[in-house]
């Protein structure tokens, strides 16, 4: 569980300020510069299948406002994205099209599967010929949010953790082995 | 126009019709042969059935069943016309050329339970993939990679 204490004490800014007559040096790394300035600003992808997209666009409007957080604006491009939110039921016919969608953004990308439909094809359609059971069987996902559909601030909550896994700075890959007991 | 009324017009039209008033709306059970020339009439003549609101199909495992449900606008009046298909070579008339919506309902149908429309200007798949097979809305379609039985 040393993982979950790193994330714990991420810092608002990593580095050190040196007071020096007049101002200041940072010393810091690169990396963990630029993981910062990511995941403080994610550009999602206005991408949303089912019901799930509702809630996402209430978290994006004034009373939750994901843009407080860094998401700024949801882009209609995916060139222009960071991060595509899955929200709703993926079905055969729109994998190809959400493959398409995530081969065309600009690493770093970054995957939510939002709600039940998006983890494992969700509670009412799951039992078909026309639903994928998980947006995981199409691409990569960092974070997966629960519920049918989550509230908005499990939305919010999957946001911040995802920024807080964008400045541990690990790949998926060494995420898991850090995990594995 | 009353029940009755609807009745005799329809058995001067397709003698072989026969006639269920148990639902909401008059039922007509008539043969697919005679169901063309009748819906033919049905929107010209005298009844002016100029909506066709719902074309489906139902699975009785036995046969299959097309089931066209029809309004008329000017006389405020709907009925629903049905007609009994064979369900291993299902063929039917299209009726696209008396309700210009019946091409994608007739589409429908087409894909989820393979009736086959003649003179139908354009069957394809609607919905589904081109490369799909089976007829999804059949009682016996099944799909062992992503159905599980219940």
């Amino acid at each position: 569980m040393e993982l979950k204490e790193k994330i714990a004490g991420n810092e608002p800014f990593p580095g050190i300020v040196h007071d020096t007559p007049g101002g200041g040096i940072v010393v810091s790394s690169f990396d963990s510069i630029i993981n910062w300035a990511r995941s403080n600003s994610l550009w999602p992808l206005s991408f949303a299948t089912s019901c799930c997209g509702i809630e996402m666009m209430s978290t994006a409007s004034a009373k939750y406002d994901f843009s407080r957080f860094g998401f700024e604006v949801a882009r209609a491009s995916p060139r222009q994205a960071d991060v595509i939110i899955i929200a709703g039921t993926i079905v055969n016919k729109m994998a190809p099209v959400l493959k398409r969608l995530y081969d065309q953004m600009a690493d770093p990308k970054y995957v939510i599967a939002m709600g039940a439909c998006a983890i494992s094809g969700g509670p009412f359609f799951y039992n078909t010929y026309s639903v994928v059971k998980g947006a995981d069987h199409i691409i990569p996902v960092d974070v997966y949010i629960p519920g049918c559909p989550p509230r908005p601030e499990a939305l919010l909550h999957s946001l911040i953790s995802l920024q807080e896994k964008i400045k541990l700075g690990m790949t998926r890959e060494q995420i898991r082995g850090e995990f594995k007991v | 126009m009353t029940n009755e009324e609807i009745k005799e017009y329809i058995s001067s039209l397709a003698p072989s019709a026969t006639f269920d008033e148990t639902g909401e709306w008059l039922n007509i059970l008539v043969d697919p042969s005679a169901l063309k020339p009748l819906m033919a009439d049905l929107r010209t003549d005298k009844m002016q059935m100029n909506y066709l609101f719902c074309l489906t199909c139902v699975d009785f495992k036995t046969h299959l069943t097309m089931v066209y449900h029809l309004s008329a606008t000017t006389h405020r009046q709907s009925i629903v016309v049905k007609a009994n298909l064979n369900r291993d070579t299902p063929v039917i008339e299209t009726v696209c050329d008396i309700w210009r919506t019946a091409e994608f309902l007739e589409r429908e149908v087409f894909e989820m339970f393979g009736v086959n429309f003649t003179n139908h200007p354009d069957l394809r798949k609607l919905i589904l993939e081109d490369d799909f097979k089976g007829f999804p809305l059949r009682k016996d379609f099944e799909d062992p990679i992503n159905m599980i039985k219940l």
